[in-house]
């Protein structure tokens, strides 16, 4: 086991520092840096940009320097916490991202557990009834909903809401709370408003789920030691609880590769679509003017939030089921 | 040693059947090919036919959109924005008289400042067939203004509405899956050439190859698409042309798509690969590349199709969401995507629903894809 996690925890190491290394060169492809556009825009205020200042600015933010040594200060600033300067705010990111950061994680977090709360008993139910009325609904609804995007979801969602309610749920907490340190009141408004995206994000995530574990059940129900139970007379229940359920469980938790950069990619556009107070809308902004260290850090944040999320499933998963532990990988 | 009975010859030619005789059904469906056996085992599918026919209608449908758009793309009807759908009937007053819409006449709300139209009952304006309208470029190209359908002279046929510069919606639908449909085919297209080529590599040479490969997909798989796609297509040059931006996106979207189909490619590989007739090509000195194009890739190019089937829908879904974000294609280059960035407003939205109308095609677009390669999935190993 333990040389299982630390063969991981090195893959995971591994894996993060490619990542960084990818993302460092896309926020570098755009021509010219924030600077440059800087300096354009004070030059066409009409303001004299002396020498010496462009220099001066240059050096300070190291991008005189060359390519390599300016990842490898970025590198190391991530690990240290120090996220690097955000142009457009003229503020180190990390005071600019403020609670954004909890927030994703929070809104992330939600999904995924939403995702296994609704998949699991209708999986279940799908599988144990297969062919019935509820299952061919069911499966029709989860087609519908692996097929809706869901900033579309996102977009039908608000105009129903504002068709019937003449309210914008596209926010993630009460307007007062914006802004403000956190509070059990802030907490509970956070709480209240997070429903609606999870929903909307989750919808794609949860009809595949139900898709799979219908099918892993299905496999693992027609096998012959279930035959032999319910020959000796086992009750369903307990014939069903004691060894298919687990079996089909496996997949499940090993999923969550697949789920979790779905989720994430789902978070960021329905929450730049919503404006919700999370990392989406704030990347794309940073995107869309050039903000390279304000963009790494979101992207950095977001690949850390799926592979260490797959990490930790795939500890899971060597807890759950010994023969991984054995062989040392999964599958 | 005497005894031994004579050797017997049947002097007929041998009967193939002698042992057991097929029927007319059976030999036919020994004989046939695997694409033929594929065919009917994906006939069987109905959902799937039904989507490829769909599919199938909606690409002939984008190659001559210039002449079953009633109206040209950028035809602005300054005096009809956000004019409603307009219905296109068959009966007024009681009679018979062929398709027909109502005139639209324009009332401004002066209380809510809302623009509103009112039908007109009397004033039937009947379509025209195979009329000469806007004039426009085919494909950019050739002149012409040959329509299938035109609204009456002075008269409009708004079928979906119009959007903020009276521009009408149905059209511009038609246009966008110009765009739209192609944008999944090339990047499928690119990703499709990365895939088999990293996946042939990683399943024909195994090893170190293999282990480098296996990361690399891994590594790629883990990260989350779409804020690299945007990440990748904000690095696009503003000053780039349309269509450069276009094949730009193409481009981005298959290139973080390939893993999934090098996956496949590899594990089929790494299982043909020990198969007898494999070894025996390799024994009689076939080339690798050789054994590969002639023995391996018939054999899973039908996985291959159905796979590949199965991502375009992801694909024409990154477009249009990074479309819509504003990242993405951009006017003039019309795609739904484009179309849907007006629905971004939704206040506007709540006083002109039809401005959601571009969803309709993508939500069936990718249903169709998926079902579509769910029956090519289930038809593509015939000899199960």
């Amino acid at each position: 086991m333990l040389v299982y996690l630390a063969r991981r925890v090195l893959t995971m190491l591994l894996t993060l520092l490619v990542i960084s290394a990818l993302v460092f060169v896309i926020i570098q492809l755009p021509p010219g840096d924030y600077l440059t556009s800087y300096i354009a825009q004070l030059e066409a205020q009409g303001e004299i940009v002396a020498r010496e200042r462009i220099e001066f600015l240059r050096q300070q933010y190291g991008l005189d320097r060359p390519m390599i040594e300016q990842y490898a200060v970025w590198v190391f600033g991530l690990v240290q916490g120090d996220l690097g300067y955000s142009f457009e705010y003229s503020r180190p990111v990390s005071e600019v991202v403020g609670d954004r950061l909890l927030l994703s994680l929070v809104l992330n977090f939600s999904t995924v557990l939403f995702i296994y709360i609704v998949a699991f008993p209708i999986g279940v139910y799908s599988a144990t009834h297969q062919y019935s009325w509820g299952d061919h609904g069911l499966t029709f609804l989860g087609f519908l909903g692996l097929a809706t995007p869901n900033f579309l979801l996102a977009l039908i969602m608000m105009y129903l809401a504002n068709v019937w309610f003449g309210t914008s749920i596209g926010t993630l907490m009460a307007e007062e709370f914006i802004d403000q340190p956190w509070s059990v009141d802030k907490a509970m408004s956070v709480l209240a408003h997070l429903w609606i995206p999870v929903i909307v994000i989750g919808t794609s995530g949860t009809a595949g789920m139900i898709r799979r574990l219908r099918a892993n059940l299905l496999d693992e129900l027609q096998k012959q030691y279930v035959v032999t139970g319910r020959a000796k007379g086992l009750p369903p229940g307990r014939l069903l609880v004691r060894y298919p359920l687990r079996m089909a469980l496996n997949p499940f938790v090993a999923d969550i590769g697949n789920l979790l950069p779905q989720v994430v990619s789902g978070s960021v556009i329905v929450s730049a679509v919503m404006s919700l107070q999370t990392t989406g809308p704030m990347l794309l902004s940073a995107l869309q003017s050039q903000d390279m260290y304000l963009a790494g850090s979101f992207l950095m944040f977001l690949a850390v939030l799926t592979v260490v999320g797959m990490f930790l499933s795939d500890v899971l998963l060597a807890v759950l089921d010994p023969r991984i532990r054995m062989h040392g990988k999964a599958g | 040693m005497a005894d031994r009975l004579p050797h017997y010859v049947n002097p007929d030619p041998f009967d193939v059947q002698a042992v057991e005789r097929l029927t007319p059904e059976q030999e036919r469906y020994y004989l046939a090919s695997q694409w033929k056996l594929i065919w009917w085992r994906f006939k069987r599918h109905r959902l799937a036919l039904i989507s490829g026919i769909v599919l199938l209608l909606s690409y002939l449908a984008i190659v001559v959109v210039e002449f079953l758009a009633p109206y040209e793309l950028h035809t602005r009807n300054t005096g009809y924005i956000y004019a409603p759908p307009q219905m296109v009937r068959l009966v007024h007053d009681g009679q018979l008289i062929g398709p027909f819409v109502y005139g639209l006449r324009f009332e401004l709300n002066l209380e809510t400042l809302k623009r509103e139209y009112v039908v007109d009952r009397t004033d039937v304006q009947r379509l025209r067939f195979f009329c000469r309208g806007d004039p426009y470029q085919f494909w950019g190209l050739v002149p012409g203004d040959l329509h299938l359908v035109c609204p009456a002279k002075d008269g409009t046929l708004f079928l979906l509405g119009t959007d903020r510069l009276g521009r009408d919606m149905a059209s511009r639908l038609l246009y966008g899956g110009r765009i739209s449909l192609t944008v999944g085919l090339l990047g499928i297209t690119i990703s499709f050439l990365i895939g088999i080529t990293v996946g042939g590599l990683a399943g024909f040479f195994g090893g170190w190859v293999d282990n480098v490969v296996q990361r690399l997909i891994e590594i790629i798989r883990s990260v989350p698409e779409l804020p690299l796609w945007m990440a990748l297509s904000a690095a696009l040059p503003i000053t780039w042309s349309p269509i450069l931006i276009y094949l730009g996106i193409t481009v981005i979207l298959g290139l973080l798509d390939w893993p999934g189909l090098a996956r496949a490619v590899r594990s089929k590989l790494l299982a043909l690969r020990e198969e007898d007739f494999c070894q025996a090509a390799r024994l009689m000195g076939a080339r690798p590349s050789r054994i590969i194009g002639r023995h391996l890739l018939p054999n899973f190019m039908s996985h291959l199709i159905a796979s590949a089937t199965l991502s375009i829908p992801a694909m024409i879904l990154g477009e249009t969401a990074l479309s819509f974000l504003g990242l993405g294609l951009r006017p003039p280059i019309t795609s739904w995507g484009v179309l849907l960035t007006e629905a971004q407003n939704i206040e506007a939205v709540a006083l002109y629903p039809w401005l959601l109308m571009p969803m309709l095609p993508v939500i069936v677009t990718v249903l169709a894809f998926n079902f579509l390669g769910d029956g090519l999935r289930d038809a593509a190993d015939p000899y199960e």
